[in-house]
């Protein structure tokens, strides 16, 4: 297999693994989500006329998000009752592949951070994603992703001060 | 005329050493973003904000609007080169860009792009100088009645000028305005929405929503697609430079209809994108030449480039006179201005005076290197694309990482960063506009405190907003905005929207 990112001409006629109509739908389900959540806060804090205060606290939150639930609910209908949106594809299997194959490893990388310091990570994580996703051999991998991580180390602790986490490895050589 | 002396004196400021020296870098830094696909304008600045906190707020400024400058030079290289626009705002440029670099006249494609870039800066620019004072005087008899009159045509005129349906446009502002309530209230103190999390207090930082919206999002929808750079090679002999020179004159009108059309879109939050489409579609209709474009002709590339930047730059008049930005990027640069200590608005033009002034001058001068750099160096800019997308992909991340970290210190935005990259993955997806949620974020507490002070000295009383001619006009005029997709709607002028928006 070669690198995956470059794109290959028998995916053109791939089958939608999820369809616009389905992402619209869920997005606005979760717009009204969000707005259920707001409005239940708001109400907590009040949407009421305050004497000497101007509006309560939640006076504001309310009104945008019943205007963020109306919207979204005319969101869903429009693409519960849409023909053509059904046909059209959102991604494909190959898409969700190369998406995750950059995203669940930066899932992995930030919560590595925490542990290791931002250097580390972001060398390993390079590192591997060009030796298993673009098919480098491992010595170019390597090169490159420690370069990038030395040189950003040296822009930001060294040259315009600005700390970023650290790890064991940057403690060994007294950071 | 004491306008006039004050320009000078910011040229004075501008022309340091030092100062043209971050200049360069960063139009160096911004052509590099513009040209890496997840890399654009406003996440860029963004992740580079943080290394100017350092330095004193001018020559921060310049460097990032630089940056600025920069990228919106460097989108123009891949849309002719490889067909793939660096930049939203270089979709258009490809429609005759690319044709004409098939044709064997790269070169001539990106001299015309380049020029016209720099004419409709330049333009841009001459109208801040002239306009900035005039309005920032105006704004300064401003109380919360007109700004919130202003805040709300800033946000009537997405859904009235807006492509793509109004609801969505209407649902994605209000997320933003919802997020931008999140923690502590500004006017009485109350905890909001935070549901007891300690991390909430401070609310959703723009920043990170920027990075992840639009630097992450862009890097998932390029890995979803695949990227291969397989284009022409790019060589720029000088004479090419005077070739295409010569045939720009002829297109004087085109020139100047899309630096109006530019800056009007950039003054208004339209931003450069749909500035460089109307460009694009009015020269289309308008020129004698009308017929041969999308076939290579070099007035399909000039018209959209002078409409991005003339809007892009005509983006900043408001961020500086009325501390409301007219594009996601300026947005960001208004937060940089926050963060140094400096309140846009019209009080700045008479404390900072100048800032100000070496601001604006720095615009002309850095435009000038501009346009030089980008002349000069098209082929080393070109090689950055030969780096395998494998490399770009996971550094791109990483920056984003690190840019999201330091806007705060703090882990958690860095797992915000991710959430919002999947958002703007989706919402890009499904026409959810995502200038609209950034600017709900930046000015949301704004715009609600005006609202609240308002009312509040009209002890409740809408018409506050109506009772003067100056609020009640701009009031008026968001109102209709705001209702036209409605009202073009029920006139049925819906197909001839559409028509549009597919000629465009």
């Amino acid at each position: 297999m070669s690198d995956i990112t470059e794109p290959t001409p028998e995916e053109r006629d791939e089958p939608a693994l999820v369809s616009m109509r389905t992402a619209d739908i869920v997005v606005a389900c979760l717009f009204l989500v969000a707005s259920a959540i707001v409005i239940s806060d708001s109400i907590r804090l009040g949407f009421h006329w305050k004497p000497n205060e101007g509006p309560a606290p939640g006076y504001f939150p309310f009104y945008i998000a019943v205007a963020m639930a109306i919207a979204s609910a005319i969101n869903l209908a429009r693409a519960v009752i849409s023909k053509s949106e059904a046909d059209e594809t959102l991604t494909t299997r190959t898409g969700v592949f190369r998406m995750s194959a950059i995203f669940v490893p930066a899932v992995i990388y930030v919560l590595a951070t925490s542990y290791i310091g931002i250097y580390v990570a972001s060398a390993i994580y390079i590192a591997a994603f060009m030796y298993f996703f673009g098919k480098f051999a491992i010595w170019k991998a390597l090169a490159v992703a420690l370069t990038i991580s030395f040189v950003s180390f040296m822009m930001f602790e060294v040259w315009f001060l600005v700390p970023l986490p650290k790890g064991p490895v940057e403690a060994a050589f007294g950071f | 005329m004491e306008d006039f002396s004050s320009l000078m004196g910011g040229f004075a400021v501008a022309i340091s050493g030092y100062n043209i020296l971050l200049m360069v870098v960063g139009i160096l830094l911004g052509v590099i973003i513009g040209v890496l696909p997840g890399l654009g304008g406003a996440n860029g600045v963004a992740i580079l904000l943080p290394l100017t906190f350092g330095m004193d707020p001018t020559s921060a400024i310049i460097m990032l609007t630089s940056i600025y400058w920069g990228a919106l030079f460097g989108g123009a290289i891949t849309s002719i080169l490889f067909n793939i626009p660096g930049e939203p705002w270089s979709v258009a440029t490809t429609f005759d860009g690319h044709p004409m670099a098939q044709k064997g006249k790269a070169d001539e494609a990106l001299v015309g792009a380049f020029t016209s870039s720099f004419v409709g800066a330049i333009f841009a620019v001459v109208l801040i100088t002239f306009l900035a004072p005039v309005i920032a005087k105006f704004a300064l008899r401003f109380g919360p009645a007109e700004f919130f009159a202003v805040q709300f045509l800033t946000f009537a005129s997405f859904l009235g000028m807006g492509r793509g349906s109004a609801m969505k446009t209407l649902a994605s502002m209000c997320l933003g305005f919802a997020l931008a309530s999140v923690g502590l209230d500004g006017v009485t103190g109350t905890l909001r929405l935070t549901f007891g999390y300690d991390e909430l207090l401070n609310g959703f930082k723009f920043l990170v929503a920027v990075i992840g919206l639009f630097g992450i999002g862009e890097i998932l929808s390029s890995m979803e697609e695949g990227l291969a750079f397989r284009g022409a090679a790019a060589k720029l002999k000088m004479d090419a430079v005077i070739r295409t020179w010569r045939q720009l004159p002829r297109m004087a009108v085109t020139f100047l209809r899309s630096c109006i059309v530019g800056s009007w879109m950039g003054i208004t939050p339209g931003g450069a994108t749909p500035a460089s489409f109307m460009g694009y579609g009015l020269a289309k209709r308008f020129s004698r030449n009308g017929r041969n474009f999308g076939k290579g002709e070099l007035e399909g590339v000039v018209a959209p480039e002078t409409a991005a930047h003339a809007a892009g730059t005509a983006a900043m008049l408001p961020m500086l006179t009325l501390g409301i930005p007219g594009s996601p990027t300026a947005a960001v640069l208004l937060g940089g201005l926050l963060i140094w200590g400096l309140q846009p608005g019209p009080l700045l033009f008479v404390e900072q005076k100048e800032f100000v002034w070496g601001l604006i001058a720095s615009m002309y001068m850095g435009n000038v290197v501009g346009l030089v750099i980008v002349l000069t160096c098209v082929p080393l800019f070109a090689a950055i694309l030969r780096v395998p997308f494998s490399i770009i992909a996971p550094a791109i991340v990483v920056v984003c990482a690190i840019g999201a970290y330091t806007v705060n210190n703090s882990m958690f935005d860095v797992w915000m960063m991710l959430v919002f990259g999947v958002m703007g993955y989706l919402f890009t997806k499904l026409g959810y506009p995502l200038p609209p949620l950034v600017l709900a974020l930046v000015l949301g507490d704004q715009a609600e405190s005006s609202f609240r002070q308002a009312m509040l000295t009209s002890q409740g009383d809408v018409t506050v907003f109506w009772h003067n001619w100056l609020s009640g006009g701009i009031m008026t005029l968001g109102v209709i905005l705001a209702l036209w997709p409605l009202v073009s709607m029920l006139l049925g002028k819906k197909e001839g929207d559409d028509k549009v928006t597919t000629t465009a």
